[in-house]
């Protein structure tokens, strides 16, 4: 018996040590959205091409993952080998020689066809540090049953006053309908990313060129003040709570007659699974003030190479691989053309089969082409990005003003009190990170 | 008559009991409801208690897209490990505290609670570096002695307590019984402090189980926990209540059911004493 047992365990052992050789494991950071899980789905598509190759996926909640992921790079931990990161990573880490530019994607991987505004956000110096895997802006979602009930005709290009007074009119609180409804919940990621984006639109800027803070001048005040009275008059309750989660949620369960947010709720607000107005959304460009810009931000999740990693190698291949022309065909084939994941490449936008499925197309490509991330706003700024300046400090300012102006959202701080606090938050910030005197 | 007044304040204390029992236990109650609904219904305004659509979809979605048994079993080495060495040696530390004291018995326990004032967030980078050149990123071991560390001063300040309780007159009537060190260990000691080592177990155990900074920060893939596993069901764009229900109901389930069991334990060691 004894004999027997020796004889098991030592043969276990061998079949351990056997197979992990000759194979790159590629350890890849993601987060829980619907096209990251499907892309996870279909890694058996990927390591069919290349059986040398085996995949192990790391999800997690977002501010976890960027926690996680800038530990780990920061100390060179080498624990992944491809990254998930936001538009707003890419130009600071990639200064930092954080990331491993990307030359290799191959031949027929097509770099002009990536939308020039989505390429430049994950570009620096021309050079390419990280592939878009889906890009998204932010539009109007309009529920076009209640605007033809109120005799109202969305432009696609709405100015804020049009939005204003449909919003107000749209509103019946009695049968639970609200006009708009709007980022409140405090976050450089949440309530920020709508109101620099809206502050944009008005004129507003968060730095002038000299990395002063903005927020005592008198595009700011327009802006946070609109939106207050906006969103008290027209906005459902707790708005200062809501998210786009909470939003999405309010939206398909009919309660909002507007919804100003990310492009990729789209395919959400009209998939019949998940939402109870799925046939009677319109869609039109976020609105403006006439001022020449739309208040729109621009996003990509991309993909990117730690300089820690020691497959850097294959990982490119996956890279290539997860955002190529090709890997749209494979879910399209598995998951029909809705699926696929949108906002980063021309000729998707010129596929007559996705055209078909997706009928915000045409109006995520004008929003995505309508943003500018090294032009912002009206005047000029010494940072880039749209709803976010690419500064390692602003994770933290922009969620200080976040909380600021979501306190004004819920009537504990007056506009005015919100603005000041956000002012001297930002300039004490910007004074000890050494950017101003 | 004075019977009655007891009888009413039975009934009063009982429901009082039953109503703040049902308060703390709410949000459990509230997840493992919202893991049987649809994402939709799970965010809907105003909320369904009772009457929705029940389904177990969330679960079959968790199972397929999860290993959830790695995750478990990770859960359970690192918790189970963590609390066996860190009771391995803080048995002797506090029993030698308790039972021979210094003069500076005193600083030396209140050196080891001063480490748990300082936020983990400060030491981690030096951690993962050390981490790094010792290999033990991702790995269980690595997991089992952080958290063992984290851990000791309070299991070490709860054994002391219990032990401290233990009246030296019992040894001493013992000895003059004529009974050895080792007689004296088995048949004295272990008895009276086998519901104190309980409780100090079980709560070590459920506080390693629930540990979320570290678990997250130190590891990938093979060495992931349950917490990951939870942390990997919420999402910025989608809904996710549901299915991150669903996580962190079968997450939580093991250490619930042990706990369950072992409540009898749990109360005994709190309340414990010698003498009361």
């Amino acid at each position: 018996m004894k004999h027997v047992l020796g004889a098991v365990c030592g043969a276990s052992c061998l079949l351990l040590a056997v197979p992990a050789m000759a194979e790159t494991t590629l350890t890849i950071a993601t987060v829980n959205n619907g096209d990251m899980i499907r892309m996870q789905g279909l890694t058996g598509e990927f390591t069919k091409k290349n059986p040398d190759i085996s995949v192990k996926w790391v999800t997690l909640e977002e501010n976890v993952l960027r926690q996680r992921v800038t530990t780990d790079i920061a100390t060179k931990g080498g624990q992944f080998d491809v990254l998930t990161i936001g538009t707003y990573e890419v130009p600071i880490w990639a200064k930092k020689g954080w990331l491993v530019p990307l030359a290799n994607l191959g031949a027929d991987y097509d770099v002009a066809d990536l939308l020039p505004k989505i390429k430049d956000a994950v570009s620096v110096d021309g050079k390419l540090y990280a592939a878009p895997f889906y890009g998204e802006s932010s539009m109007v979602m309009y529920r076009t049953d209640l605007f033809d009930k109120a005799g109202l005709k969305m432009p696609e290009n709405p100015t804020w006053d049009f939005v204003i007074d449909a919003a107000k009119k749209l509103t019946d609180k009695s049968a639970g309908v609200y006009g708009i409804c709007l980022r409140g919940k405090a976050g450089w990621g949440e309530n920020m990313a709508f109101l620099s984006a809206m502050a944009n639109s008005y004129g507003a800027r968060w730095f002038d060129e000299k990395w002063q803070p903005q927020f005592n001048t008198p595009e700011w005040k327009a802006t946070l003040t609109t939106y207050v009275d906006l969103m008290k008059q027209a906005g459902p309750p707790g708005a200062s709570s809501n998210g786009f989660n909470e939003n999405l949620a309010l939206f398909n369960a009919g309660k909002c007659a507007m919804w100003i947010d990310a492009t990729v709720a789209a395919s959400f607000v009209t998939n019949p699974k998940d939402s109870k107005v799925a046939d009677k959304v319109g869609f039109a460009l976020a609105p403006n003030t006439g001022l020449g810009k739309n208040a729109n931000w621009l996003w990509a999740w991309s993909l990117a190479i730690p300089a820690g990693s020691k497959k850097a190698e294959a990982a490119e291949k996956f890279i290539a691989w997860a955002t190529s022309k090709d890997y749209t065909k494979v879910v399209a084939a598995k998951e029909g053309w809705a699926n696929v994941p949108p906002g980063t490449r021309t000729s998707l936008y010129q596929n007559p089969e996705y055209l078909k499925v997706a009928p915000f197309a045409k109006l995520t490509l004008a929003s995505i082409d309508a943003a500018d991330p090294n032009k912002p706003t009206v005047k000029p700024v010494p940072y880039v990005g749209v709803q976010y300046a690419a500064i390692p400090e602003f994770q933290g300012i922009g969620t200080q003003v976040g909380q600021q102006f979501s306190a004004a959202l819920a009537g504990s701080m007056t506009v005015d009190a919100a603005l000041t606090a956000a002012q001297s938050s930002t300039e004490r910030e910007m004074k000890r990170a050494g950017y101003i005197k | 008559m004075a019977r009655m007044a007891t009888r009413q304040r039975v009934v009063v204390s009982t429901i009082g009991a039953w109503f703040f029992g049902f308060l703390i236990f709410f949000p459990i109650l509230w997840m493992v409801l919202a893991s049987f609904k649809t994402e939709l219904e799970a965010f809907a305004i105003p909320p369904s208690f009772l009457f929705f659509h029940w389904t177990t979809e969330n679960y079959a979605t968790v199972q397929e897209r999860s290993d959830y048994l790695l995750h478990a079993m990770n859960s359970i080495i690192i918790a189970g490990g963590s609390t066996l060495i860190a009771l391995l040696i803080a048995i002797p530390a506090a029993w030698s505290m308790a039972f021979s004291p210094t003069k500076r018995t005193k600083d030396i326990l209140l050196w080891m609670l001063s480490t748990k004032m300082m936020p983990p967030v400060g030491v981690l980078v030096p951690i993962y570096l050390i981490y790094k050149s010792f290999g033990l990123l991702d790995s269980r071991i690595g997991l089992v002695f952080i958290l063992c560390l984290g851990n000791l001063p309070i299991v070490i300040w709860m054994l002391f307590t219990y032990f401290k309780e233990i009246p030296r007159d019992i040894l001493e009537a013992a000895r003059m019984d004529g009974a050895t060190i080792g007689r004296e260990l088995i048949y004295v000691l272990t008895p009276m402090a086998i519901p104190g080592l309980a409780s100090t177990m079980l709560l070590n155990l459920i506080l390693a189980w629930n540990e979320a900074f570290w678990t997250l920060n130190l590891s990938t893939s093979n060495a992931a926990p349950l917490t990951t596993f939870i942390a990997s069901y919420s999402s910025p764009e989608g809904l996710f209540w549901a299915k991150l229900s669903a996580a962190s109901t079968l997450a939580i389930a093991p250490i619930l059911v042990l706990g369950w069991f072992s409540q009898k334990q749990l109360v005994r060691g709190l309340t414990f004493g010698a003498v009361k």
